[in-house]
């Protein structure tokens, strides 16, 4: 048996190795995923071709991939798409932008104050259970059937989740680290930027992932109730002409946008986590 | 008799509970000389993180003062480090970026501040870890960048809290030789609280010894064991005696 080892300081590097192995790991994980996505979808497609064609439905109630994928050139050629996703899309991140700086601001504020929140919790609880989507008529009276009441029906979708995800992050910033500001005299402006947004970010980000995917939620149930533009208008439209390849085309752009603003976020969490790992 | 560099005056804290008034420490005095290490011991619930708060402008008295300078305090001053019984790192933040903190808050350059950190990262011996994050560290670093991060604002005055109660037993005696070392090569004043009788008497000038609560100050001892102490002054009979008092003189 050996009776000595010394280990000099340098050697005792274990957590690092273990961390670089980790890291190698996860890459690996990463490459797999890239793959299963387009790998999936493809699985999928070709499920819907099979039952199309097996099926043999009319193409109004199920059109087959080849079908949708000539409506989908075609109005991406013509512009038609693009017109309609435009509008889309603003509405998604203009309500977002809205929906989620008051929401973080208020939560901010509420986490801070515990009356104000005993004060106004009745009436933003008591707000919630009518279903912001169902008020969304009531705003196209009110705000008319521009992009301004898609906006606002996104915002408050977008609302409430983030309002309890910021108001539980920032409860949730650790006891001692206060402590710890407070030891080193930090201001309230410091202590906020140094030590309760980066505590935060796991919750608020969470929040955030959810705030997307309603938006799209909200601005296409907007454009159901009354517009003249948009993917959701897109869809009653084909609705209507019974051309159920439109239909599909406008309901594939409509994915494409959710899975992108989702796929953005995950970035953004990837990046501003990335300590976490 | 020195000046003193910190004082207790008739210090006393009350808590407000449903039943009452719970009074936790009972119009305490003492002082403490510079560059004197003062051990605070007593039972658990005796106030020993209340005291040490108050020591440090976290906490204010119910009544007393605590003086530093001939001033009472009235929150954390610059010359006063503090390190808790929990590492409290930010886990976002690299070890070396845990370091600069409160040069950051002070508004200190980065450039400046990363030298300094560098500097007292070299003290506590994780030069090789400013880029590691907190959770790739054990216990002991974690405590380690803790005193790391006291030492960089240049303290006159190091209060500790229990800091390495949590850690096992040879960490700890290591880590109570790295503060014994920092405490005399950074002509350190240090104040810490222990439940720990044996590290008291290695460490501490003085012993405090705090009564059940309410706390008062129940004994104060004179460690006139000598400089530097080798580890095996423990096995000396002065040391047993000395702990042996101590130990009487804690009522639990």
């Amino acid at each position: 048996m050996q009776q000595t080892i010394k280990i000099a300081p340098h050697q005792q590097t274990h957590p690092l190795d273990r961390h670089v192995g980790r890291k190698s790991v996860g890459r690996q994980k990463y490459r797999l995923e890239m793959l299963a996505l387009p790998g999936g979808v493809l699985l999928l497609i070709g499920l819907w071709a099979l039952i199309a064609k097996v099926g043999n439905y009319p193409t109004f109630i199920l059109p087959d991939p080849v079908s949708v994928f000539n409506e989908l050139a075609e109005i991406t050629l013509d512009g038609t798409l693009w017109h309609h996703t435009q509008t889309t899309l603003f509405e998604i991140l203009g309500g977002l932008t809205l929906g989620l700086s008051t929401a973080t601001l208020l939560g901010y504020v509420l986490a801070k104050s515990p009356l104000l929140e005993r004060l106004t919790g009745p009436y933003i609880v008591a707000s919630q259970s009518v279903p912001a989507i169902a008020i969304a008529p009531l705003l196209v009276i009110w705000f008319g059937s521009g992009k301004i009441s898609k906006i606002l029906i996104c915002a408050l979708v977008v609302f409430f989740p983030i309002l309890v995800n910021t108001i539980v992050g920032i409860r949730s910033v650790d006891q001692g680290l206060k402590t710890l500001m407070h030891s080193l005299r930090a201001n309230r402006w410091q202590t906020f930027v140094m030590l309760e947004i980066p505590a935060a970010m796991p919750v608020l980000l969470g929040g955030l992932k959810i705030g997307v995917t309603l938006s799209v939620i909200g601005a296409v149930v907007g454009e159901f109730v009354g517009s003249d533009r948009g993917l959701g208008y897109l869809i009653n439209l084909s609705k209507g002409l019974f051309n159920t390849p439109l239909m599909f085309a406008a309901l594939i752009a409509l994915g494409t946008i959710s899975l992108s603003l989702y796929l953005i976020v995950t970035g953004l969490e990837r990046w501003l986590l990335a300590w976490r790992r | 008799m020195t000046s003193a560099i910190l004082q207790a005056k008739s210090l006393s804290k009350a808590y407000e509970t449903t039943h009452g008034d719970l009074l936790a420490i009972d119009h305490i005095n003492f002082s403490v000389a510079p560059g004197e290490f003062v051990c605070i011991v007593g039972p658990s619930g005796s106030g020993k993180t209340t005291l040490l708060q108050m020591l440090g402008g976290l906490l204010l008295p119910t009544t007393g003062a605590v003086l530093t300078n001939d001033r009472p305090l009235v929150e954390p001053p610059p010359e006063i480090s503090i390190v808790f019984q929990k590492p409290n790192l930010m886990p976002w933040r690299t070890v070396l970026e845990n370091v600069i903190l409160p040069l950051q808050i002070e508004g200190t350059s980065r450039q400046e501040a990363a030298e300094k950190a560098r500097k007292v990262l070299q003290l506590v011996g994780l030069s090789d870890f400013a880029q590691s994050h907190p959770k790739e560290l054990s216990g002991g670093m974690e405590q380690r960048v803790a005193l790391a991060r006291a030492l960089i604002q240049q303290p006159r005055i190091l209060l500790l809290d229990e800091p390495f109660g949590a850690l096992d037993a040879l960490t700890r005696e290591r880590l109570n030789r790295e503060i014994l070392r920092l405490w005399q090569t950074q002509q350190l004043t240090a104040i810490m609280v222990t439940h720990n009788i044996h590290e008291a008497v290695l460490l501490a000038d003085r012993v405090l010894v705090l009564s059940p609560r309410p706390a008062i100050i129940a004994a104060d001892f004179h460690i006139d064991l000598p400089r530097p102490r080798p580890p095996d002054i423990e096995y000396t009979e002065r040391f047993g005696a000395l702990a042996y008092q101590i130990r009487q003189a804690i009522r639990e």
